[in-house]
């Protein structure tokens, strides 16, 4: 079975999930992971579809048009090791550049792995919400150097542990 | 009774799976994607032997399960509205009941909405953002007896409370989610 990673981004409009979807099925691409945002009037998809040919799902999505769309193969998931402790950071404040390489290169120093970040700008302010795993006793580290980053970069910043409860 | 009336959470001060009086048997836990869990479940007859017996599974499969603090009817493949929940354990509880199982439960009142994220063991690689009343007044009857209770509760067990209210409504926490991006890969296992 083929694993294929895919990126679709055009001008955010009406139908475009609705017209790539149906693309992609089409050919028999089975969709399973995915995550799709409109990012300043953007509309970006990214998919793991399992199925058809890099090929064959590369001329189905050809016809549409405005969107530009990457294909390619992929090694299907690892057996994923266990995850570490989850954690939430945000970090606000004036934009400048460098703060996402900053906070990030903190969070990696650790031996911290992303499974989510978001950034948006709206107007003047920066805002970076990221989910991390993190090595066993290794937040208060990271708590204390976020916050030296943050100091440097004048931006706030919070780590908090990602809670939850199962029911 | 309640000073006002009502049938009051007094009867579950004394209530004890032991007053079921069978023996509870370890049942599978169903998970999604499963009929049974998005089915709203049947009210029951609390005094039904079948009932009584389903009650004590629940406490029983409740039991064995690590860090289990509640169990919903369909969660064992049973379309009926009868729950057990336990937080005395947990470091969220507030207020706690001990253990008890209700039937035919309704959330009469709910305020002090906040968000928390749950997970559910029929659902058991995801999590997701939730919001929830902090404080509910639930009204059931208890199995066997089928006194009518009146509980008011707060906190975890609240939050216990509408989660397996839902399962006996057909809805798990996945109904409920927050957005688009409320939703995460569980890797940490209890």
């Amino acid at each position: 079975m083929n694993e294929l990673a895919i990126t679709v981004i055009g001008p955010d409009r009406t139908g475009i999930v609705a017209d790539v979807s149906e693309a992609l099925a089409g050919v028999g691409a089975n969709l399973s992971d995915s995550t799709m945002t409109r990012l300043r009037g953007h509309f970006a998809m990214t998919l793991i579809c399992t199925g058809p040919s890099a090929a064959d799902v590369e001329k189905a999505l050809e016809p549409l048009s405005g969107l530009l769309a990457t294909v390619r193969a992929v090694e299907p998931e690892s057996e994923a090791g266990a995850g570490g402790e989850p954690y939430l950071v945000s970090v606000h404040g004036a934009d400048r550049l460098g703060i996402v390489a900053a906070v990030t290169r903190v969070v990696a120093d650790v031996g911290g792995n992303i499974t989510d970040l978001t950034t948006r700008l709206t107007g003047p302010l920066y805002v970076l919400i990221a989910e991390v795993e993190l090595p066993a006793d290794s937040a208060e580290d990271l708590a204390v150097r976020l916050a030296e980053a943050a100091d440097e970069l004048g931006v706030e910043v919070t780590l908090r542990r990602a809670e939850s409860d199962v029911l | 009774m309640s000073p006002d009336g009502l049938p009051s959470s007094d009867a579950l001060a004394d209530w004890k799976p032991d007053v079921l009086g069978v023996e509870g048997r370890v049942l599978p836990v169903v998970t999604a994607p499963a009929e049974v869990l998005s089915r709203v479940g049947a009210e029951v007859d609390p005094a039904d032997p079948e009932i009584v017996q389903l009650a004590a599974d629940l406490v029983a499969t409740m039991r064995v399960s690590p860090g289990c603090v509640g169990l919903a009817a369909p969660q064992v493949g049973v379309g009926a509205q009868v729950f057990v929940v336990d937080v005395t354990q947990h470091p969220k509880t507030a207020t706690s009941h001990g253990t008890f199982v209700l039937c035919n439960a309704r959330v009469v009142e709910a305020s002090r909405w906040r968000p928390g994220r749950e997970g559910c063991m029929s659902v058991p690689d995801l999590t997701g953002d939730v919001k929830r009343a902090g404080r509910v007044v639930v009204e059931a009857v208890l199995p066997g007896t089928g006194e009518a209770v009146r509980l008011t509760t707060d906190a975890f067990e609240a939050r216990a409370l509408q989660h397996e209210i839902d399962h006996c409504a057909g809805k798990l926490f996945l109904d409920r989610v927050a957005g688009a991006h409320a939703v995460y890969q569980r890797k940490v296992y209890l």
